[in-house]
């Protein structure tokens, strides 16, 4: 839940997700859901060379239980402030 | 909420777990992602010959299959000579690194 609130406030932000099949997708991300399937906008395909499949592709929906890595930009998230939320919310969950 | 419901009546390209490439008309869908393709070709990819387009006609793909649903810019498509474009097909997605 912490990481799809975390994606929320991710909108607008230029991103790459990495599928695993390998395919690395650039776009601006539109939206998220609880299943963390992402919408990219005015999307490219890192090595067109080699993937000329999406070309024609403006935007896309990927479904989250196919991506491997999303790579966020640095600026974009407060590491501190999601290192806290990420042990509160792990402390709470493991509460005896 | 990320959702397909703008894709209706678009042509979209899907990516199949499998590495496959269909193109269609999307013309129906559930809360599953099970997807109806209407009018769908599948692309196959290969490294020294042609892209070949086989016709499925009418097809429904479930929500579990698909990897990803792009919309296709249909201008940038048809004016895609896919007898040029040459290219190994996608790889089936792999779960972490075998």
């Amino acid at each position: 839940m912490l990481i799809f609130s975390v994606f929320k406030t991710l909108t607008d932000q230029v991103v790459t997700v990495e599928l695993k099949n390998d395919l690395c997708i650039t776009g601006t991300l539109k939206s998220v859901d609880q299943f963390l399937n992402i919408r990219l906008d005015k999307i490219s395909v890192v090595d067109p060379e080699r993937y000329p499949h999406m070309m024609a592709v403006k935007n896309c929906f990927i479904r989250g239980s196919v991506v491997r890595y999303v790579q966020i930009p640095a600026t974009a998230v407060d590491t501190q402030l999601l290192e806290d939320a990420t042990r509160r919310e792990h402390a709470s969950t493991h509460k005896r | 909420m990320a959702s397909l419901n703008g894709y209706i009546n678009q042509r979209v390209l899907l990516i199949l777990q499998d590495g496959r490439c269909i193109v269609g008309t999307l013309v129906g869908l559930d809360n599953r992602a099970d997807i109806v393709l209407s009018n769908s070709v599948e692309r196959v990819y290969s490294p020294d010959e042609p892209v070949e387009e086989v016709p499925l006609g009418l097809y429904l793909v479930k929500g579990d299959m698909i990897l990803l649903v792009g919309e296709l810019d249909t201008e940038v498509d048809d004016a895609t000579d896919l007898s040029q474009q040459r290219a190994e097909p996608l790889a089936p997605i792999r779960y972490g690194h075998e």
